[in-house]
C-alpha cells in the first residue's frame, strides 16, 4: 500500500485529506470524531477577533442543487464565521491537538484589516500548539460586507499587507485562502506570496443564488422572504477550482507555490486530480456534510490502491504532474486531427448523439431507417459532443488520425509535426516560422 | 372461516376475506413522487425515440417523462392523454413489456427499460387526481354519431368526436360502460373501480350519452342508427367465444374463462365467488393467464394452464407467463385436450401431448390425466352479432383506411375489426383514428 503520509509546509499529516474550515470543524466535538474517522487534518472553523461573537441568521443557512435521485451537486452557504466565543475555540483546539499531535490542525483566522487586530490573536493561536493558520479571504457573504472575508481578497494590495502582519506575528506556517469571486486568481495569489505567505488555498466560495421560490420569488435559502447570495461549493464547483488551481501552479510569478487545493473533492480521484495540478494536500468539507466522516475510508483507500496501480509511493510523487499539459489554447496543436467513432457493437441506438450533432453541431453523424448511427468522416471535427451526450461510456471514441492519412473533411494531410496558432497562415499576428 | 385450498368441487370461501383482499390489490403499487423522478430521470430522450414507434397510440413519451422530471406530472398526464384518452387503463393493462418498454434503448442496454407504465400511471392519475378535465369541446357541428359498444374503441371514438364538436350516443348492451376494461382484464390490474371511475372522468368533456342495455340486432339496428345518424362507429369487440373440441366439454365445472373474469371483476363480495380446487385453464393468452391467476389468488389449490403449441408460441408474453409462475401456476405445453371426464361434473381432464413439425399441430397418442373439478376455456373469442352486409375480412369486420367499412357512414374499430393486435391500446388508436376519419368526412 502506497504510504499517504504527507508533509506540507513541513507540517505533518498520515494523509492529504484535511476537513476545509467549515461547520465540521466548529467545535472539539466534531473534530474529534474525525480524527477519530481517520481524516488527515483540519482547518478549523474561522476564528473572529476577541469580543462578542457574530450571530448567525435564524433560519436555513443552506440551499442545494441536486441531479437524479437528489444527489447533491452543489451546495451553497450563509452561515459566518464561528459564532462561539474566541476563547472557547483556543481551549477546544489546544486540547485536540495535544491528544492528536500526529494531525493537522490549521486555524483559520479573520479580524479586521488593521495590524493591530492581527497583533493580538495570533499569539494566542500560537499557544494552542496549532500546525499553522490559514487567512480566510473567501467568505463572500456576510463578512465581506463588514470589510472581511472576500473584501479582503478582492484586493491583492490588502492581501499582500495582511499577509505581511501575519508573517511579522506569527512564526508558523501561513496559508492565504483565495476567493474565487475576481476576474484573475493569479493576482491574489502573487500577492499573497510577495507578502511572505508558505502556501495559498483554493477556492472558497462562489457568490451564488441557488433558486428562486416560484410562490414566493424569494431566492433560496430564504429567511423571511428574503435571500442574499451565499457561497457555492461541491462537485459543481471543481471544474472551477481545477482551473484556478492550474492557474497558479503554471504562472512564473507563482509557480512552485505550494497549494491547498479546495473545491467540490468528493473522491479519491478528485483529490488526485487537484493533486496532479499542484496541491500538496485538498481539503474536503461539501461531501463530509453530505455522507459524514466515513467518506474517509474511501478517499485514503482509493488513492493508495490507484498509487500502488501507477506505481507511486509517496503522495509527493503526484504533485503537479498534470502541470506541464497546461497550457494556453494558441499552444495546442492544430496538426492533430481526430475522428468520432462509434463502437456499434456498445451502441444502444438512443440517438442522443445524432440529436446533438444534427441540431447543434455539425451535422456530421447519418441515421438510417434502422437506428444505425454513423459517424461521416468528412463533416466530423472532433468536438467530442457525441461522446459527452452518449449515454453508454466508451461507445464513442475519439480516434487520432495518423499522420500521412488524408482529413475527408479538408481534404488535407494530417502532418506529423507540431503547430499551433501562433504560427497559423490565418493568425494576422503570426510570426513566420524562422 | 376459510373453507381452504383442499377443499373439493367449486366452492367460495377458500381464502378469508382479509387474504382475498391482499391478493386482490394492486400488482404494481403506484409510484410515489420522489420515485417517479427517479424512474423518469432514467429516460434518455432518444432522438425518434423506438418506445413511441412501438406504441400504438403514439404517446410522446419522452416528453412526458421530461414532463415529470420537470416537476409537472399533469402535464405529462396532458401529453399521454392527448393521444391516448384511456392512458390511465393502458397504463395498467399494456403489455408494455412487448410494446414500449421492449423498444426501450435501455432494455436492450441492460436489460432495465424505463417503466414506462409504472410512469404513465403516475401521470394520468395526477391530471385524474385533479379532478377537472384538462380538453375542451370544439363549436358544435351540428352532427351526431352513434358508436356501438362502450368498451375501449367506442369511448376513444366518442370522446375524439366529442371534443370535435359533434353529438356522441354511445349504445352498450350491457349494463355498464368501460366493455373489457369493466368486464375483462385482470382485476388485480384495475383496482379500486378504475374503469368506471376512467369512464366518468372521461364523459366531463361532454356531449356524449351513454345508452346501456341498447343491444344491436335486437333494441337497435344498423339500418335504423344508419337512417338516425350521420356515421355509425362499430366497436362491438369479440361476444362469442370459440368451440372446445373435445368429449365431455358440456359437463358442471367447464365454462368461458371470460365469464369467470367477469365474474370476478363483478362480484361485490368476493369471498362469494366460487373457484375449483384443481383448476385448469385451456389457452395460452392473456385471458388465459388471468383466469389462471385469479383462481389461484381465489385460493384453488392447484391451477394448471394447458397450451396445445410451445411456450414460444403462447399470446401471453413472457413476463405474464412469469407472472403466472410466481403465483404458483403451473404451465403445461405442448398438451391438447381429448376430454373432461367425471359423472355429471367435471373431475379430471384428459391431455394429449403434441408435437408440431412443420407448424403441423399433432397428438402423439400419449395422454395424461389430471385431476380438474374447474375447466376454464381460454381459447380466443369471436366476433358475434356483426349486422348483415358488413364485408368480413376472415372472422371480422373488413376495414379499409382509418377504420371504414364496407358500407357508407359506418366505421369500425377495436377487437371487432380486421387488423390490429387485440389489446386495449390498439382498440383506443383505432377509435382515435376513426373518429378523425368521420369529422373529415363530415365536414368536408
Amino acid at each position: 500500500m502506497a504510504d499517504l503520509q504527507t508533509n506540507f509546509l513541513g507540517i505533518e499529516s498520515p494523509n492529504p485529506y484535511w476537513l476545509a474550515s467549515a461547520p465540521p470543524t466548529d467545535k472539539e466535538y466534531n473534530v474529534r470524531r474525525a480524527f477519530e474517522a481517520g481524516w488527515g487534518g483540519v482547518v478549523w472553523k474561522t476564528l473572529g477577533a476577541e469580543g462578542p461573537p457574530v450571530v448567525n441568521v435564524n433560519g436555513p443557512r443552506y440551499g442545494a442543487i441536486y441531479g437524479a435521485d437528489r444527489r447533491l451537486l452543489g451546495l451553497n452557504n450563509i452561515e459566518l464565521i464561528t459564532d462561539r466565543p474566541l476563547e472557547v475555540n483556543l481551549e477546544e483546539m489546544a486540547r485536540v491537538k495535544a491528544d492528536y499531535p500526529d494531525r493537522a490542525l490549521i486555524a483559520s483566522i479573520m479580524v479586521p484589516c488593521e495590524e493591530e487586530a492581527w497583533r493580538a490573536i495570533l499569539p494566542r493561536v500560537a499557544e494552542t500548539g496549532a500546525d499553522g493558520i490559514e487567512l480566510n479571504f473567501g467568505c463572500p457573504h456576510g463578512m465581506s460586507e463588514r470589510g472581511m472575508g472576500s473584501a479582503v481578497g478582492q484586493v491583492p494590495e490588502y492581501i499582500e499587507m495582511v499577509t505581511r502582519w501575519c508573517k511579522k506575528h506569527y512564526d508558523r506556517p501561513v496559508i492565504v485562502k483565495l476567493t474565487p469571486n475576481i476576474t484573475d486568481i493569479r493576482k491574489p495569489a502573487e500577492a499573497a506570496k510577495n507578502g511572505g505567505a508558505d502556501a495559498v488555498s483554493l477556492i472558497n466560495t462562489i457568490n451564488s443564488i441557488t433558486s428562486v421560490n416560484l410562490d414566493t420569488f424569494s431566492p433560496e435559502p430564504s429567511i423571511d422572504g428574503k435571500g442574499s447570495h451565499g457561497g457555492y461549493c461541491g462537485p459543481a464547483v471543481k471544474p472551477i477550482a481545477l482551473s484556478m488551481v492550474s492557474e497558479i501552479a503554471r504562472a512564473q510569478a507563482t509557480h512552485g507555490l505550494p497549494i491547498s487545493g479546495i473545491g467540490g473533492v468528493t473522491t479519491w480521484r478528485d483529490a488526485a486530480e487537484f493533486m496532479a495540478l499542484g496541491c500538496g494536500t485538498v481539503q474536503v468539507c461539501t461531501a463530509a456534510m453530505t455522507y459524514g466522516f466515513k467518506i474517509i475510508d474511501e478517499l485514503t483507500a482509493g488513492l493508495s490502491k490507484w498509487m500502488d496501480e501507477k506505481g507511486y509511493k509517496d503522495v509527493s510523487e503526484i504533485v503537479g504532474l498534470a502541470v506541464p499539459n497546461v497550457t494556453d489554447w494558441q499552444y495546442l496543436n492544430l496538426n492533430y486531427v481526430a475522428k468520432a467513432k462509434i463502437d456499434q457493437d456498445q451502441c444502444i441506438k438512443c440517438g442522443r448523439c445524432y440529436a446533438a450533432c444534427e441540431d447543434t453541431s455539425h451535422q456530421a453523424i447519418s441515421m438510417s431507417d434502422d437506428r444505425v448511427f454513423e459517424v461521416m468522416d468528412d463533416e466530423c471535427v472532433a468536438c467530442n459532443l457525441c461522446v459527452d451526450v452518449c449515454p453508454v461510456d466508451g461507445c464513442i471514441s475519439m480516434v487520432p488520425m495518423n499522420a500521412g492519412e488524408i482529413d475527408p473533411r479538408t481534404g488535407r494531410e494530417v502532418q506529423p509535426d507540431y503547430a499551433n496558432w501562433t504560427s497559423h497562415p490565418n493568425n494576422p499576428m503570426a510570426k513566420a516560422a524562422e | 372461516m376459510a373453507q381452504g385450498q383442499m377443499v373439493p368441487g367449486i366452492v367460495s370461501g377458500r381464502l378469508s376475506s382479509d387474504e382475498l383482499t391482499s391478493n386482490f390489490t394492486d400488482l404494481h403499487p403506484p409510484l410515489a413522487a420522489h420515485e417517479a423522478a427517479v424512474a423518469a430521470d432514467r429516460c434518455y430522450f432518444c432522438y425518434d425515440a423506438p418506445c413511441v414507434t412501438a406504441c400504438p397510440t403514439d404517446i410522446d413519451i419522452p416528453l412526458f417523462m421530461r414532463q415529470i422530471q420537470a416537476g409537472q406530472p399533469e402535464a405529462a398526464g396532458e401529453t399521454i392523454l392527448a393521444q391516448n384518452i384511456l392512458g390511465g387503463m393502458c397504463a395498467r393493462v399494456c403489455p408494455t413489456e412487448t410494446l414500449c418498454e421492449e423498444a426501450c434503448v435501455r432494455e436492450a442496454a441492460e436489460g432495465a427499460p424505463v417503466e414506462i407504465g409504472r410512469l404513465q400511471r403516475y401521470a394520468t392519475d395526477s391530471v385524474m387526481a385533479d379532478g377537472a378535465h384538462p380538453f375542451v369541446r370544439a363549436e358544435s357541428t351540428g352532427k351526431t354519431v352513434a358508436v356501438i359498444g362502450a368498451g375501449p374503441a367506442g369511448l376513444a371514438c366518442a370522446h375524439r368526436l366529442a371534443m370535435l364538436g359533434h353529438e356522441v350516443v354511445i349504445h352498450e348492451s350491457k349494463p355498464k360502460p368501460g366493455g373489457l376494461n369493466e368486464y375483462g382484464i385482470a382485476a388485480y390490474k384495475s383496482t379500486n373501480n378504475f374503469a368506471q371511475a376512467e369512464v366518468d372522468w372521461l364523459m366531463q368533456i361532454g356531449g356524449i350519452t351513454i345508452e346501456t342495455g341498447s343491444v344491436l340486432g335486437d333494441t337497435i339496428s344498423l339500418e335504423g342508427l344508419s337512417e338516425n345518424y350521420d356515421a355509425v362507429f362499430l366497436s362491438i369487440g369479440l361476444a362469442g367465444v370459440n368451440a372446445l373440441r373435445a368429449g365431455g366439454v358440456g359437463k358442471d365445472g367447464v365454462r368461458a374463462a371470460v365469464e369467470f373474469i367477469s365474474d370476478v371483476r363483478q362480484t361485490g363480495d368476493l369471498t362469494d365467488l366460487p373457484v375449483g380446487r384443481n383448476v385448469v385453464v385451456i389457452g395460452g393468452g392473456m385471458t388465459a393467464v388471468d383466469a389462471a391467476v385469479k383462481s389461484k389468488l381465489l385460493g384453488a389449490e392447484h391451477v394448471t394452464i394447458a397450451y396445445r403449441r410451445g411456450r414460444d408460441a403462447m399470446g401471453a408474453s413472457r413476463y405474464e407467463q412469469d407472472l403466472a409462475a410466481s403465483h404458483g401456476v403451473k404451465i403445461m405445453t405442448n398438451v391438447q385436450p381429448v376430454a373432461v371426464h367425471g359423472n355429471g361434473a367435471a373431475a379430471e381432464i384428459e391431455l394429449e401431448y403434441t408435437s408440431s413439425e412443420g407448424g403441423q399441430l399433432t397428438g402423439t397418442g400419449e395422454v395424461i390425466r389430471l385431476p380438474a373439478d374447474q375447466v376454464l376455456k381460454a381459447i380466443g373469442q369471436t366476433l358475434e352479432g356483426a349486422p348483415e352486409g358488413l364485408t368480413l375480412d376472415g372472422n371480422k369486420i373488413a376495414v379499409t383506411g382509418a377504420g371504414r367499412t364496407s358500407m357508407a357512414g359506418v366505421w369500425a374499430g377495436g377487437d371487432c375489426a380486421a387488423g390490429g393486435e387485440d389489446l386495449t391500446v390498439t382498440a383506443v388508436a383505432e377509435g382515435r383514428d376513426a373518429a378523425m376519419d368521420i369529422h373529415a368526412t363530415l365536414t368536408a
